[in-house]
């Protein structure tokens, strides 16, 4: 072999290298997407997904409750009732009811609204997280008020138990309302 | 020098640049090993003072002569400059010097490419050595330059990157040299299987090269885009993942294990049939190992990241597939054994060095099969065990088969005799001071001791104590080698050009010293 020929022997053997080095190069790049792809495969690091759709796991979808609302006064001259009768609910599932009061006469008035359940075995069940009722209530002269309820049925519910009334009864605050109006004016 | 394309005719001008000159323009694969040898040895010298400084920082527990910052600077630098400044660029060095010699070849394929790809090394070990000096200091974030430490250093990261880049670029045209120097260069009638040992294993070693130094660079300069580009592959900040690293790097980091020790088993086949005076045993099948242990070697990255949350089965098949490699290498061992079986052996320097590399070596070996099983590896990942195992390979393995190699062909590189007893006591007080230092450390960390640790609890203190005085018996032992290879250059009894008896190959029949030129015309091999 002539020197010459092989020099260009050489010369093609060390492009063919240096091209598999250049390649290797851009393999340790793509090794990126690639281990990406399978972890995603795989999925043994999913690093940006949620691993499950948000859900609340202690609603229990299988049974399905009727909560039923009431509203009284007593010896109070306000208009009193929920902006729905009932609700069709899961144990477990947040409800929120709103309630609309409303004064009917000149003066300032404070009431309270005491609940009651029915059965009563459902009183530890229901378990309140807002309330009109964990406060006292002042309405102004024809004040109008809407006024929410939200609460949750524990799971853990009588099976026997497929409706819940849930009963609301204002009382007047008596020798209240002097202070609370005061209070409010100042 | 113009006049030369690709050292083709080279070294037929005849004015030679004398001087500093002479080693920094020279194409002459005989200059150009030799540089590597120095520089190499330079090197291993300063990874040396490292090694020592970290021993006596550890002699005893509590903080004496480092701080804790400085002393993982040093155990980072310790690792690099031994792996990419000692080890690699010996081998390259023995690669330019010998290769040629065995196959019959005038010189590399590309002479002055191989000039580049010596002088890439200096700039490099510059910028890794200077990178102590800058604010911040050197690199701490361990060898493996593992983020999300290497994406948090001070600018000593940049520079250390910036070195494996050089160095790396070095290394990829020193192989592409070899691949063609060995596949294109070979004397008439010298087929590949009649080529020494030593050239299949280095031909095989260049080609990992050539596959992995490529990814190694991308994951620094990934690792520098995450720092200064605004990039997230392994910033968990942005999305990336630190993980990711550890398999892109040992993708590297494994064939770079067989990088540094299949050229080794090349040397120690070189030596034992010389000293034995019989062939080598089982020629084909050592050809075949190699070959198998090099595939292998990419499929058994993540045997290193057993405890990042791996899937069970992705634990069984790393585990079994590094168990694998044991098959080749000891069909290897096996063949060391049976060429000395019933031999007329001798015990010079290179065979007492070749014997100690199996003996040792194996050790190593044995040690790395028991950090292969999966449940063992999680108790003792990051434990001293794990560095005592890497140390017997990489020390016991890499660097003895050198001095092995070193002492073997000394005569052929000087034309002088090296002191007999000189080289003995070299290795007799490498080998008992390497095992006094290393052998603790199985205990160590079987014990639990964590690695790159500055302090440590009491309990660990006698076997840290006797490894120190290991450490410094090693570190000056190192002394009577450069003693005795100074020695030999500057004179001694007149070496034969065939100094061993029992020695066969090419490069022995030229005269020693070996002429500057060799095999202008190429030898008829039969």
């Amino acid at each position: 072999m002539s020197s010459l020929q092989r020099a260009s022997e050489n010369r093609r053997l060390l492009l063919r290298l240096a091209v598999a080095a250049v390649a290797m190069f851009g393999f340790g790049f793509l090794l990126v997407p690639f281990y990406n792809t399978i972890c995603e495969v795989t999925g043994i690091n999913r690093l940006m997904k949620a691993d499950a759709q948000a859900a609340n796991s202690q609603v229990d979808a299988s049974r399905t409750l009727t909560v039923e609302f009431d509203a009284n006064t007593h010896a109070l001259p306000w208009r009193f009732s929920p902006q729905q009768s009932s609700v069709s609910t899961h144990p477990g599932e947040l409800v929120r009811v709103d309630y609309v009061l409303e004064n009917t006469t000149d003066k300032t008035v404070v009431g309270q609204a005491i609940p009651s359940y029915g059965p009563r075995v459902a009183a530890q069940y229901v378990k309140k997280l807002e309330c009109f009722c964990f406060q006292q209530q002042t309405l102004a002269p024809h004040e109008r008020r809407v006024m929410p309820v939200v609460f949750v049925v524990d799971a853990a519910l009588p099976a026997e138990v497929n409706t819940v009334t849930l009963s609301y009864t204002f009382f007047e605050v008596e020798g209240a309302a002097p202070v609370a109006a005061a209070g409010r004016a100042g | 020098m113009s006049a030369i394309p690709h050292g083709l005719e080279h070294g037929h001008d005849h004015h030679h640049p004398s001087g500093l000159m002479r080693w920094i323009q020279t194409t002459n694969h005989k200059d150009i090993g030799t540089m590597y040898l120095i520089f190499s040895f330079i090197m291993f010298l300063s990874g040396g003072v490292m090694a020592l400084t970290i021993r006596a920082e550890l002699f005893q527990p509590g903080l004496q002569v480092v701080q804790p910052e400085f002393f993982n600077q040093l155990t980072t630098m310790h690792g690099l400059v031994m792996v990419f400044g000692a080890i690699m660029p010996a081998f390259v060095g023995f690669a330019n010097w010998q290769i040629p010699l065995m196959i019959g070849a005038s010189d590399m394929a590309f002479a002055r490419m191989n000039n580049w790809s010596f002088w890439l090394l200096p700039p490099a070990a510059i910028l890794l050595v200077g990178s102590f000096f800058v604010p911040g200091g050197a690199s701490a974030a361990g060898w493996t330059l593992y983020a999300p430490l290497s994406i948090q250093m001070g600018m000593g990261m940049d520079m250390a990157i910036f070195a494996i880049h050089i160095m790396g670029i070095s290394s990829i045209m020193g192989a592409i040299n070899i691949v063609v120097t060995v596949l294109n260069m070979r004397a008439p009638g010298m087929t590949l299987m009649k080529m020494p040992l030593f050239c299949w294993t280095w031909l095989i070693t260049a080609y990992l090269l050539i596959a992995v130094m490529p990814v190694l660079a991308g994951a620094v300069t990934m690792i520098l885009t995450d720092r200064h580009f605004g990039t997230s592959f392994f910033n968990a900040a942005g999305g990336g993942d630190p993980v990711l690293y550890q398999h892109v790097f040992w993708f590297f980091g494994h064939p770079e294990v067989y990088i540094m020790i299949l050229p080794a088993f090349g040397i120690v086949s070189q030596v034992i049939p010389t000293f034995a005076r019989k062939p080598l045993f089982g020629y084909a099948s050592m050809v075949y190992a190699t070959a198998s242990i090099a595939i292998l070697s990419f499929m058994v990255w993540a045997h290193h990241m057993f405890t990042t949350g791996m899937p069970a089965t992705g634990q069984l098949f790393f585990m079994y597939a590094t168990m694998l490699i044991a098959v080749p290498t000891g069909v290897k061992v096996f063949n060391w054994v049976a060429t000395m079986w019933r031999g007329s052996m001798t015990f010079e320097a290179p065979m007492l060095f070749s014997v100690g590399f199996l003996f040792v070596f194996t050790m190593g070996g044995f040690t790395g099969l028991i950090c292969a099983i999966a449940p063992i590896d999680i108790q003792i990942q990051d434990t001293y065990y794990v560095v005592a195992h890497f140390h017997y390979v990489l020390v016991a393995g890499s660097l003895f088969a050198l001095f092995s190699g070193a002492y073997y062909w000394l005569p052929k590189w000087t034309g002088h005799m090296y002191d007999e007893r000189l080289g003995k006591l070299h290795f007799w007080c490498s080998i008992i001071f390497f095992n006094i230092t290393f052998f603790p450390m199985h205990f160590l960390g079987l014990a639990g001791m964590p690695r790159r640790i500055p302090d440590y609890n009491p309990m660990f203190a006698d076997f840290n104590a006797i490894a120190t005085i290991g450490a410094f018996g090693f570190g000056l032992s190192q002394l009577i080698f450069l003693f005795t290879v100074i020695k030999c250059v500057r004179g001694g009894e007149k070496a034969a050009a065939k100094p061993w008896d029992g020695a066969e190959g090419l490069e022995w029949t030229v005269p020693s010293p070996a002429p500057y030129h060799t095999f202008e015309e190429p030898p008829q091999v039969k």
